[in-house]
């Protein structure tokens, strides 16, 4: 199984120890992984912001590096979303394109995995993952609870996973609302924050890490303890 | 009033109401409570999802039928005796409702929720020709008495604190000084509405739901006050959008088992008030009101939203509107529905609010008639863009971003060289003027970026 990894520009240059978790992981449970070096980016900083019509040679080149292989993965669910639901003419890249936890728990199906996490964690459900892709229930529909992100972290020895009183509230990132809507974002952020460190957390983690490096931004600022850690890097790590 | 004092943007107005913090907690409190009320609501409903597809698809219908209907509705209303009235446009609204007014002599009215009037301003065009109108829902008469705008299209003073309505009702209604009671001020207003709706002899209502096939119409309150109006007023005055008709009455089992759930997560409004025929004696007169609709109509990717039974789940679950406030979003409707019917009104005056949005989704979910509410968002923001609404500062931007992400090579040279990404993406422009560092932190830049580590590492 020939897997083309797909590392979203902000990670490939902010976070590469959640681009090389994701590369170990796939690579520990069999895949053949390749990471075109052209690639960029899916194009959603300019769709989400009104200029879609300037994602054309995004996506030309998106799928100039993937159409030749089998899957295309990626640790970021907003990326996902946006090839699958925003990008226009993607020659049929939208039905092989794979969130990285979506990909293990649907494709390859795994049950157990040899990592360990001795730590507190709490699971951010980022939106875009959760009631795009379906990841997990959302709160909001009448219908059985279900959390794919959830299924792997349990698999993974000595982890404590936290529960939230609201479980899947919007962080605030929000692309460039971030910065164009600052006072609501980060008062969203800060008030995510504050839920996961009231159960405990001593850990944030997700499936998405713009989500992440928000809160992460209020924590530093906040000078907390709490860490954020992609699901990658938690499902890749052998602390113990 | 449709715009903000200042001609401030939400983002502006949003941040305003974030300087009081410990506010902007109650308030999101506040309406996260009636969120946690209407999940717990739908939650008694078996196949609740069925029942919210079931109203989707009925409001589907009307849409494609809708000027059979109204046809249909205007002939049977007539028949029952109620005169039937057509306003293309928020002004023949007004001039109509004036017009009947002055036929009867009439220059003080009350008036329960409806939340086209307020689309339309009606309050200030009566106000500016002489007429008094009193709203007497609790929630409209505390922002009418404060010269406010409503928040919220259900809860109108959800952003009044009890204490401070005591001390407006004290100044207004002369209650004693510092009594925040809620069940003493409520009294207090019934007192005061009871000898309106006593003296008036015009009454304003909206609607919830016309009936194709009776020409009947369901106006829903919680506090009868509609009723009140329109029982001791000689002549009665409905308001609607032509786009709340429904088909037929037994619809009725599905829309009123949705709406309150939905809204604040009762089971049903304690009102649920059919008007069918005037009373003798009275007359009855309905507005039908386009203002926009049939524009709205026509734009395929948007006509959906003409679903909308206003109950304003949407505004409830957004996160976003919970900590900005209900006058940030500066419309008559407020929140997420708010943010995508407004453009159609006026996409320059409204070109902020489709970017209000973190486009979470949770709209579109907690929506009765299942309107594609954070797509519409999505939606709206290429229009806006396309018709050219965008600042030229944000198109250069993002002409800049389009062209270096789509060529690697610059991408790649631009990342070496210092991060391209510290110098152009717009959350992470490190600066004094950016806004991401006010509150926020950004990671130091790693020594490698991942493609450079994966060079070194594989293959």
């Amino acid at each position: 199984m020939r897997v083309g990894l797909f590392i979203p520009c902000y990670v490939d240059q902010f976070y590469p120890q959640v681009g090389i978790a994701t590369l170990e992981l796939l690579e520990k449970v069999g895949c053949t992984v390749v990471y075109p070096p052209d690639q960029t980016c899916c194009g959603q900083p300019m769709a989400n912001s009104g200029f879609e019509h300037l994602t054309g040679q995004c996506t030309k080149l998106f799928i100039k590096n993937f159409n030749e292989f089998d899957y295309i993965v990626s640790p970021s669910g907003s990326c996902v979303l946006h090839i699958k639901e925003h990008s226009h003419e993607t020659a049929g890249i939208h039905n092989k394109i794979y969130e990285l936890v979506e990909f293990l728990t649907d494709i390859l199906k795994i049950d157990r995995l040899d990592a360990s996490f001795p730590y507190r964690v709490g699971l951010h459900q980022s939106c875009h993952g959760q009631r795009g892709l379906h990841l997990a229930q959302m709160s909001e529909l009448m219908a059985p609870p279900f959390s794919k992100p959830a299924r792997l972290l349990n698999m993974v020895q000595k982890i404590q996973l936290i529960d939230l009183d609201r479980k899947d509230e919007c962080c605030g990132f929000g692309g460039t609302f971030c910065v164009a809507e600052e006072a609501v974002s980060v008062k969203m952020g800060k008030d995510r924050v504050a839920d996961h460190a009231k159960h405990g957390a001593e850990v944030i983690t997700g499936s998405d890490m713009s989500c992440l490096m928000h809160l992460e931004g209020i924590l530093q600022r906040q000078k907390s303890p709490v860490k954020v850690k992609h699901i990658a890097e938690i499902l890749n790590s052998t602390i113990e | 009033m449709s715009s903000s004092p200042n001609h401030k943007d939400h983002a502006a107005l949003a941040a305003q109401f974030n300087k009081d913090e410990a506010r902007v907690d109650w308030h999101d409190q506040t309406l996260w409570f009636v969120r946690a009320k209407r999940d717990r609501a739908a939650a008694q409903v078996p196949d609740w999802e069925t029942l919210r597809d079931t109203a989707s698809r009925i409001k589907d219908n009307v849409l494609s039928n809708l000027s059979e209907y109204l046809r249909q509705f205007e002939a049977a209303a007539t028949r029952n005796g109620i005169i039937v009235h057509w306003a293309a446009d928020a002004q023949e609204h007004n001039d109509i409702v004036l017009s009947i007014l002055r036929d009867h002599s009439v220059d003080r009215m009350v008036k329960s929720k409806s939340m086209l009037t307020e689309e339309c301003h009606l309050n200030e065009f009566l106000k500016d020709n002489g007429v008094e109108v009193v709203d007497t829902d609790l929630g409209e008469r505390v922002v009418q008495l404060a010269g406010e705008p409503p928040s919220h299209i259900v809860l109108p003073c959800i952003h009044w604190k009890k204490e401070e309505i005591g001390q407006l009702f004290h100044k207004h209604l002369g209650t004693p000084e510092g009594n925040a009671d809620p069940q003493f001020l409520t009294h207090a207003a019934r007192l005061h509405l009871r000898e309106k709706f006593l003296t008036r002899r015009a009454a304003l209502t909206g609607v919830n739901f016309a009936v194709a096939e009776t020409g009947e119409f369901v106006v829903c309150t919680n506090e009868g006050n509609a009723d009140m109006g329109a029982h001791l007023a000689d002549v009665h005055i409905a308001c609607m959008g032509i786009e709340k008709l429904i088909p037929q009455r037994r619809h009725l089992g599905v829309f009123l088992r949705l709406l309150t759930r939905s809204a604040t997560g009762q089971p049903i409004t304690t009102y649920s008030s059919h008007f069918k025929r005037p009373r003798r004696g009275q007359e009855m007169h309905i507005v039908l009101v386009d203002n926009g609709r049939s524009t709205h109509l026509g734009r395929k990717d948007f006509r959906n939203s003409l679903k909308c039974i206003r109950c304003a789940a949407c505004f409830n679950t957004c996160p976003v509107y919970r900590r900005s406030g209900g006058h940030s979003y500066h419309t008559a409707v407020a929140g997420p529905i708010g943010s995508i019917l407004s453009p159609n009104l006026d996409m320059k005056q409204y070109s902020d609010l489709p970017f209000a949005s973190t486009l979470c989704g949770s709209c579109s979910n907690v929506c009765p008639v299942k309107i594609d509410i954070h797509e519409q968002l999505y939606k709206w923001r290429q229009v806006i863009v396309q018709e050219g609404n965008a600042a030229a500062s944000k198109t250069a931007a993002m002409k800049t971003m389009s062209w270096v992400l789509s060529n690697p090579g610059v991408y790649h040279t631009a990342g070496k060289t210092g991060r391209w990404f510290m110098l152009n993406v717009p959350f992470a422009v490190k600066n004094k003027w950016n806004s991401w560092y006010l509150q926020r932190e950004l990671p130091e830049p790693p020594k490698q970026s991942f493609g450079q580590w994966y060079k070194k590492n594989r293959k």
